[in-house]
């Protein structure tokens, strides 16, 4: 799989000092879904900026297919489609007029055909002759979308795509945006919900304090940092935990009804058996054992803690 | 070179122009027609001719002028002003499009804007007053360059800006105390030669004196540094927006 995007050493110092990103390498593979995960502020509207036009590079380079974002602006600002975090919109234009617009805008000739099926994949067809301030939030997000496809873009960028929309909505633009993968667009997306990288991206990249922390495969990512926890629910609360049983670093609740015991879920040898062994032999009885994976968020703040 | 860029907003911004015609136009021509009534109808049949010539076609280039240079500054400053507020800039900043394209589609509109509003003005006075104009495609370029420069001016306005405050601030500050004090209403040969001097430090006297030469053939400067001070002011202003892109001056981050 070739990169359509490299990034190297890009870094950003805003006027005043601030250093929103610092030394960022990041390279996204042609038609993949990337999930820049970060906290608020570290840095993940910046690198999006950058990338598009926005925000002028303080050093480093950037690469779209191949072109320089400076010296081939042109070339590469045709392959990119941006839809902001906020709901920016023209207000009294006609969906239709305004995605028209976006098309002309980024040099393409009219393609009436292409618009259409655009604006009906994204369920807008009924609306495009509605003014923008008439739709709902959800469906003014979905115009965005439009308007970022209308020059039939090779990347597209999703900063917050779901901020503010619904469940229901929330979900339906995922489907939508594996739709659009399987188009061959190159999906890139920053996201606050952990569920949405989750469910959506074939890798993910962690940035905090402008600088990106880790990326990787999401599956390998979850194997690697996912510990997976065994929860014995005891029979009888434990007055305290028997002496032999100190080296498994357990921790009892509160109610001390429940045993936690975090395992690498990875090693041949997770010491499971013996535990409950020594747990048996000690005289605890249970009522219910089960384990849990380490989700995505407990795996983000985690390294963001660190 | 991006055509379609520059065609796609030049007729976003005249689509905004037929959304709101009675601001764009009509507002503008009845402030005209009314300073026709009373300047050229009421007060004017009680001034003597200035130059040879009856006050109230007297002040129609001036007029035609005032208007279309604060019209010009209002559509442009606007033009770029509100998708900045919006947020909407963020589709033109990330476009394949350079200063060039941008002017040509917002610059141009709000050029096409003002002369439209100059010629409606123009048609408005001749039911008022006798006009004759003995050089009429001089007086286009007059038009066509006064629209460009103040359009550009305009546009400059609407990049520097960062709040409705300063949208406002220089053209009512600034740019109408020189369009009033431009020799609209005056000759500057009427004022006591202190005042003369001083006045011929205001640009608009510039314009408004070639502009009017092109229809009486009478002016208050000569024709020649009249064409040349507006052309410095367009080098300049297009001096200054592309120093803005290049700089991503209150542009880009």
């Amino acid at each position: 799989m070739s990169e359509i995007l490299s990034i190297q050493n890009l870094n950003k110092t805003y006027e005043g000092g601030f250093q929103a990103l610092k030394n960022v390498n990041l390279f996204i593979n042609r038609g993949e879904i990337f999930a820049l995960l970060g906290p608020n502020g570290a840095g993940k509207t910046t690198l999006i900026g950058a990338v598009c036009g926005m925000v002028r590079p303080t050093s480093g380079q950037i690469l779209v297919d191949g072109h320089d974002i400076v010296q081939d602006f042109r070339r590469t600002r045709e392959l990119i489609g941006l839809v902001p975090q906020e709901l920016s919109t023209d207000s009294f234009e006609t969906v239709w007029d305004t995605v028209n617009f976006s098309r002309g805008l980024f040099g393409q000739p009219p393609n009436t055909d292409y618009v259409e099926a655009t604006l009906k994949n994204l369920s807008l067809w009924d609306k495009r002759k509605n003014t923008i301030r008439t739709l709902s939030g959800g469906m003014k997000r979905r115009v965005m979308i439009a308007k970022a496809l209308s020059h039939e873009p090779k990347v597209l960028f999703l900063d917050e795509p779901t901020a503010g929309v619904d469940v229901e909505l929330r979900k339906d633009m995922w489907d939508q945006v594996h739709a659009l993968q399987k188009t061959g667009v190159t999906i890139i997306l920053t996201t606050h919900y952990i569920e949405e990288a989750e469910e959506m991206a074939d890798r993910i990249g962690i940035i905090s304090k402008g600088e990106l922390i880790l990326t990787e495969c999401k599956s390998a990512l979850m194997r690697k940092l996912g510990r997976k926890e065994l929860v014995l629910d005891l029979a009888e609360p434990l007055g305290t935990l028997p002496d032999r049983l100190t080296k498994y670093k357990l921790d009892l609740n509160a109610e001390r009804t429940a045993i936690k015991y975090e395992f690498d879920s990875t090693s041949d040898d997770n010491g499971i058996s013996e535990l409950v062994g020594e747990l048996v032999r000690s005289g605890c009885s249970f009522k219910d054992i089960h384990t849990k994976q380490s989700s995505l968020e407990e795996i983000f703040i985690r390294l963001v803690k660190k | 070179m991006n055509w379609r860029a520059a065609k796609a907003i030049y007729c976003f911004e005249m689509a905004r122009m037929w959304r709101t015609l009675a601001q764009s136009i009509a507002s503008p021509v009845i402030s005209t027609a009314l300073y026709f009534v009373v300047f050229g109808a009421a007060i004017g049949s009680r001034i003597d001719q200035i130059d040879g010539i009856s006050y109230g076609s007297f002040i129609v280039p001036g007029l035609i002028m005032m208007s279309v240079l604060t019209e010009s500054i209002s559509n442009a400053s606007f033009g770029i002003y509100f998708p900045r507020f919006t947020g909407t800039i963020y589709e033109v900043l990330t476009a394949p499009v350079s200063y060039i394209e941008v002017l040509l589609g917002f610059v141009g509109a709000a050029a096409t804007k003002s002369m439209l509003l100059g010629v409606l003005i123009l048609s408005t006075a001749f039911f008022f007053v006798p006009l004759e104009i003995r050089h009429p495609l001089l007086m286009i370029v007059f038009l066509i360059l006064t629209s460009v420069t103040f359009s550009l001016f305009g546009f400059i306005i609407g990049i520097w800006a960062d709040g409705w405050e300063k949208l406002q601030i220089i053209p009512i500050l600034i740019v109408t105390p020189l369009a009033f004090l431009g020799g609209s209403f005056y000759s500057i040969n009427m004022l006591p030669p202190v005042w003369q001097k001083v006045s011929l430090m205001n640009p608009v006297v510039y314009l408004i004196s070639g502009f009017r030469w092109s229809f009486y053939e009478k002016s208050d400067v000569n024709l020649g540094i009249s064409l040349t001070m507006i052309t410095v002011f367009l080098i300049a202003c297009i001096l200054i927006v592309r120093w803005m892109f290049n700089s991503g001056y209150r542009l880009r981050s």
